[in-house]
């Protein structure tokens, strides 16, 4: 009785008795879900155009993330660092359209997700032997992203917003807006999205399926460098980093594979949910409930909606 | 895309010969030794019951398949692998046996992808719809709405294809294939699984193609029918190899192809 009003009665109470507390929390969980949506999107954007499920993805974060942070460190100005960065990644998306993806064509995904295993322990060796393991901090005010907080009176209380996480959220949103223009305004978007849906066809109207692949897994770069920077400025830049694609996998669940849409709603449904539990139902039992709370609530999403949140498509296919 | 006073196509010229093609895989033997030639502008038929490896010889046409042997000349450049992009960079559109849409995309978008090897401007520019890229869009999208008028498609120029009637889908995989203005067209069973009105709609469509822009055409075709009404010369294969090679009424009257088919129940 007891315990079934701690889970069912409790918290909700604690909610209406201090609702500014409860915004404080939902807005920083928004961020976080705004982050893993990009890390989803990453996933997304690879697996649409190449059906390859890029287990790379968490590393690539890490590596953009150190890769400007070392070239900072060594010196080269914070911008410069910044375009030398984007550079690299377009040199890592060439690289493996040539070297894994080409020589790959036509064989069994199973291979091609071993293929992203053997990448991620290439960048983590390759990120060690150039930078170091060490944590690093990220260049925050070099690159002029904003720090401190800002207290907002809410709902009779105070709600500090950090100026990095306002930050955060804006670029994330920019980022998925050029996105959607991209795909829907442009040829390589239309390229692109003509790819996703039938390789056969694609081909017979001249589509290049390699330049195609570099432009996803460039742009996959690129979205996993503004995840590393934003998430190297909440915390620090450490291999630790790549465990954040673990909380991808969560939002690809409830999201679905190949749903742009699904991974940003997906992210934001789980980063709240996420936050809520910990601050009202993680006391209740006490912790380690951040590495799962995730999983839980996506399978119970799933009990509701079994096909996912976007998932008529998956049902049109079958 | 029109020209005023109907194409200048000097008939007779050979466009595409294909030379002692074979093609396997692994043990099975879909194309034995098969030489055929295609002239620039005639509507040219490929029949054959079953398996008999009509698609497989279109697929070696536009690079899918690369053949075991022999090779294949297109414009005077023989080749035995071709890309399939160096293929529709050299004018050879195609459709497919069981359509190969774009799903998600509307109408329009997907015959506008059929503009893409003829699109330059960098992304830059057309992501912000600005200046030479939106001139462009412009001038392709014409294009694009002119075959849309061509085809009668204007009421679904909109919706996804994905929730079209397989008859219209057929409809709009030729319009993306018309969309790359192609020397060379192939078609895979165009009029399968339509009715008798959509078949009507599609032979006209194509003996409108072949006489208003004097394009090439190959065309499988199971109807014995549609093959006589539309084609200048007809190929026939079984079991991978040409057993006849000929006009639509010889080709009839041969004895293996009236075995060939008997064979097989239609
Ligand atoms: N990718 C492939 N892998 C293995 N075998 C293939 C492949 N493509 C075609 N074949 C085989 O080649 C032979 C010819 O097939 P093809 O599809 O070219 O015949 P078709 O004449 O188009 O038949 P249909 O009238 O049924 O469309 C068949 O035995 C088929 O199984
Ligand atoms: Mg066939």
């Amino acid at each position: 009785m007891d315990l079934l009003y701690r889970i069912f009665i409790d918290p909700f109470v604690q909610m209406g008795g201090a609702p500014d507390l409860l915004v404080q929390t939902i807005w920083e969980g928004l961020v976080s879900g705004v982050l893993y949506a990009l890390i989803a999107l990453g996933f997304v954007l690879i697996f649409k155009a190449s059906g390859v499920f890029n287990f790379a993805q968490g590393i690539m974060v890490v590596f953009s993330a150190l890769t400007l942070v070392g070239l900072a460190e060594k010196g080269v100005p914070a911008f410069l660092a910044l375009a030398i960065t984007i550079g690299v990644m377009f040199v890592l998306a060439v690289a493996i359209e040539r070297v894994v993806l080409r020589p790959l064509v036509n064989q069994p995904d199973i291979i091609l997700f071993m293929a992203t295993f053997g990448l991620t322990y290439l960048l983590i060796g390759l990120g060690e032997i150039i930078f170091g393991g060490n944590p690093r901090r990220m260049i925050t005010e070099q690159l002029y992203l904003p720090s401190g907080a800002i207290d907002l009176p809410i709902l009779g209380g105070l709600v500090s917003l950090q100026k990095i996480d306002i930050a955060a959220a804006i670029i994330a949103s920019l980022a998925v807006a050029t996105l959607a223009v991209f795909f829907q305004k442009t040829r390589i978007g239309r390229a692109l999205r003509a790819v996703a849906d039938s390789h056969k066809a694609a081909l017979s109207v001249g589509i290049s399926l390699n330049q195609i692949w570099v432009v996803v897994w460039f742009t996959a770069g690129i979205v996993a460098l503004a995840t590393g920077i934003m998430w190297g400025a909440r915390s620090e830049v450490s291999f630790a980093l790549q465990v954040i694609a673990l909380k991808a996998l969560p939002v690809l669940i409830l999201g679905g594979l190949t749903s742009i849409p699904g991974a940003i709603v997906g992210g934001l449904i789980i980063g709240i949910g996420e936050k809520l539990g910990e601050f009202y139902w993680g006391p209740l039992i006490g912790g380690g409930i951040e590495t799962w709370l995730a999983y839980f609530i996506a399978l119970a999403v799933l009990m509701i909606r079994p096909q996912g949140l976007f998932g008529e498509k998956i049902i049109e296919r079958i | 895309m029109r020209a005023p006073d109907g194409p200048l196509i000097v008939k007779g010229e050979v466009i595409l010969s294909v030379e002692n093609v074979s093609l396997a895989f692994g043990g099975v033997k879909a194309l034995t030794d098969v030489s055929f030639d295609i002239q620039k502008g005639e509507i040219r038929a490929i029949i054959g019951p079953n398996g008999a490896g009509k698609t497989s010889m279109l697929n070696c046409i536009n690079g899918f398949y690369h053949p075991t042997e022999g090779c294949i000349t297109f414009k005077g450049a023989r080749r035995q692998r071709m890309r399939p992009s160096a293929a529709a960079r050299g004018g050879i559109a195609r459709t497919f046996q069981n359509v190969a849409l774009f799903k998600g995309m509307t109408t329009l978008d997907n015959i506008m992808t059929g503009r893409s090897l003829r699109m330059h401007r960098g992304f830059l520019w057309q992501a912000l719809r600005f200046g030479p890229a939106m001139a462009e869009e412009v001038e392709h999208r014409r294009v694009v709405e002119e075959i849309i008028d061509f085809l009668e498609i204007q009421a679904i120029r909109k919706v996804p294809v994905g929730k079209l009637p397989y008859g219209l889908q057929k409809r709009v995989e030729l319009g993306r294939a018309l969309a790359m203005e192609p020397e060379v067209l192939l078609l895979d069973e165009p009029m399968a699984g339509m009715n008798l009105e959509e078949k009507e709609d599609m032979c006209r469509f194509i003996l409108d193609v072949n006489a208003q822009f004097g394009t090439t055409i190959a065309l499988i075709e199971h109807d014995m029918g549609v093959v006589m009404e539309l084609s200048d010369r007809v190929v026939v294969l079984e079991y991978g190899r040409k057993i006849a090679d000929g006009v639509p009424a010889e080709v009839k009257r041969d004895q293996k192809v009236i075995d060939a088919y008997l064979g097989v129940a239609h």
